[in-house]
């Protein structure tokens, strides 16, 4: 009996991961799909089954420069993820390993600039951009994207950091080994697991952040999510070329993704999961 | 040489002082170990002698020098923790190596010593391996080694066993008294067990709410605790402590008798009881009585002894083995 029982839940379990993980995939899967359609055939209805043309992806290349978008997509998420973990590092460090009475307090305010509404902003920032003359440059998105990011970078490392003992740095302590020795063969190699997820999480959240990187960007400094968005209004709706544009502009991230599966769950669970 | 003098040592967590004042002398060589009720600031005692804590007063002196503003390091003292706090990333090797590394010895005496180590400690074969893929009992080995390559003047134990099953504990126990012969050096052991406390100590330190009750060789505890804390916290099975009729008869508020010190007879004797639980070890038994007028009596008496639950028995005890104390619960 307990064994049938069990073997009925795994399957049960099993379909429905399955139909949770298709009904996230979806999405991706059907702009994958009506990329590789043709304009009448998009526009069409519901069909699965596309004529394979890559039409699209031709038109969408000589139309506008994929290179270019591309190119700003990688310095600014990469960018803004060196420059919040070059903050974040230290902040979450010093909160971890010598908290205060005020450390929850300075974690929860910093969390809490996460739930307003961007709109709630975009006037004051967009004045502010204009008067330094960031608006459409790298490095004012760069600063933008650090920003936003920067609740979530330290967050993560605080709790990556919290879960490596002190007694082991205690015990570090009393084998001899000063301040710097300390961090250079104990600290860093136990928290470099947990900056790696951090990495690669924000460099994703960074690479698909379209509210900012649209509003305050013309052409220079536009990355992929401008790209897309170009699709979507000139010539009116063209949904192949569209869906050409998006498989073009996730792809990279995807496969990014699928390489440090391991690394981004641990990442994603905040380090829950051991 | 490793002979540590604590002067007025004193320690206060924000407002909570738990540690007020002490004075301990502990010589080159000892086995000296704390024990004392959870919470009473043994770990915090050890934490201040290794330097991972600072003095909120007083000061400690090693080998008659003051360290009281040293770093850890600076005091030649190695620390087994109960976690044991081995590198996860480190192979033993390294694990091992890890001090001497840190105080730039040659590699080839780095080689040698920490071979030494491990053949003392049974973890030639396991050199290789990460902590993770040890034993509770291999790990401890491997911290015990990390600890005596650097040849420190003393060693911190706290509770380094209570991890580990009761087998493996005995076998620890008696392999950390082995090394303590070996090296003659002084050992300073925290913990809760009582068998770790008399068998291994040469000088126990009884301590309850940050100040020490009494310090002595563990027999020396044994037979002449100096008030109620003491008599009561070392002995197991406890000491059983009367007051009433009986204490005022022998001139004392509380009158305590060790549970081995009953004659016990199933045809007469001084008081009548009904056991409640009889507890058979094979070597002893453990009788728990309840005597009319007196209350619960914990009596101790060898294998044989024929008794179980309502069995009647009468208990004589031993006049001249009484503890006698006073109303401030001193002995008399
Ligand atoms: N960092 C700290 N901050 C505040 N209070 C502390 C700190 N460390 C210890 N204490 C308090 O000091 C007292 C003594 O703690 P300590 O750890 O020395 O006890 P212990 O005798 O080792 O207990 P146990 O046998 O349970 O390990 C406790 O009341 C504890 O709450
Ligand atoms: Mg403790």
């Amino acid at each position: 009996m307990a064994r049938s029982v069990t073997t009925r839940h795994k399957v049960i379990a099993t379909v429905a991961a399955w139909a949770v993980a298709l009904l996230i995939f979806f999405p991706i899967l059907y702009t994958v799909v009506t990329s590789l359609k043709t304009e009448p055939e998009a526009i069409a209805g519901f069909n699965l089954i596309p004529s394979f043309t890559l039409d699209n992806y031709v038109t969408v290349q000589t139309q506008r420069d994929y290179i270019k978008p591309f190119t700003n997509s990688v310095i600014l998420s990469v960018g803004s993820t060196i420059l919040a973990l070059i903050i974040g590092i230290p902040s979450a460090w010093a909160m971890a390993f010598s908290p205060t009475k005020r450390t929850k307090d300075v974690l929860m305010w910093m969390l809490s600039t996460k739930m307003m509404p961007a709109v709630a902003v975009l006037v004051p920032i967009y004045l502010m951009f204009r008067d330094f003359g960031l608006l459409d440059t790298r490095i004012g998105l760069t600063i933008m994207l650090t920003l936003i990011n920067l609740p979530i970078v330290i967050w993560m490392l605080y709790t990556y950091f919290r879960e490596i003992p002190g007694e082991i740095l205690e015990a570090a302590r009393m084998d001899g080994a000063g301040l710097w020795q300390e961090i250079v063969y104990v600290l860093t190699p136990m928290a470099v697991p947990g900056i790696a997820s951090t990495l690669l999480l924000n460099i994703i959240l960074a690479w698909n952040e379209s509210f900012w990187t649209i509003r305050l960007t013309t052409a220079t400094a536009a990355p992929l999510t401008a790209f897309i968005a170009s699709f979507s209004s000139p010539q009116g709706l063209f949904w192949a070329k569209l869906s050409a544009a998006s498989t073009m502009a996730i792809a990279p991230i995807l496969i990014m993704g699928w390489f440090s599966q391991k690394q981004l769950v641990r990442g994603l669970t905040f380090g829950a999961v051991k | 040489m490793g002979s540590i003098t604590l002067d007025k040592v004193s320690k206060s967590f924000g407002e909570a002082k738990v540690i007020p004042s002490i004075d301990l002398e502990i010589q080159d060589g000892e086995f000296v170990v704390f024990v004392g009720p959870s919470g009473c600031g043994k770990s915090t005692l050890l934490r201040l002698i290794a330097g991972l804590e600072d003095v909120s007063g007083g000061r400690i002196l090693i080998d008659g020098k003051d360290v009281t503003g040293n770093a850890p390091a600076q005091r030649g003292l190695a620390m087994v923790f109960q976690s044991y706090a081995l590198y996860p990333h480190m192979s033993v090797r390294n694990n091992i190596a890890f001090p001497l590394k840190m105080a730039k010895v040659d590699k080839s005496v780095i080689d040698q010593k920490v071979k030494d180590a491990a053949a003392i400690l049974n973890l030639t074969d396991y050199l290789e391996r990460r902590p993770s893929q040890l034993s509770g009992g291999q790990r401890q080995r491997v911290a015990i080694g990390r600890a005596i390559v650097r040849e420190p003047s003393a060693f911190l134990f706290d509770e380094p066993l209570s991890n580990l099953d009761a087998a493996l504990r005995g076998t620890m126990r008696l392999e950390i008294s082995e090394l303590h012969n070996q090296l003659k050096t002084t050992m300073i052991y925290v913990t809760h067990d009582q068998i770790e406390a008399m068998t291994m100590a040469d000088k126990i330190v009884v301590l309850n709410r940050g100040n020490i009750e009494q310090v002595g060789s563990p027999l020396d505890l044994y037979a002449k605790p100096r008030n109620l804390f003491v008599a009561g916290f070392i002995g197991s099975p406890r000491m059983n402590l009367i007051e009433g009729d009986f204490a005022r008869s022998k001139g004392a508020k509380t009158v305590g008798i060790r549970p081995e010190h009953f004659d016990l007879s199933h045809e007469a004797g001084l008081w009548e009881g009904v056991v409640t639980v009889a507890e058979h070890l094979g070597s002893d038994t453990f009788l728990h009585v309840e005597v009319q007028g007196i209350g619960q009596i914990n009596a101790r008496t060898d294998g044989e002894f024929q008794a179980r639950h309502g069995t009647r028995i009468y208990l004589t005890p031993n006049e001249t083995k009484l503890h006698r104390f006073d109303e401030q619960g001193l002995a008399i």
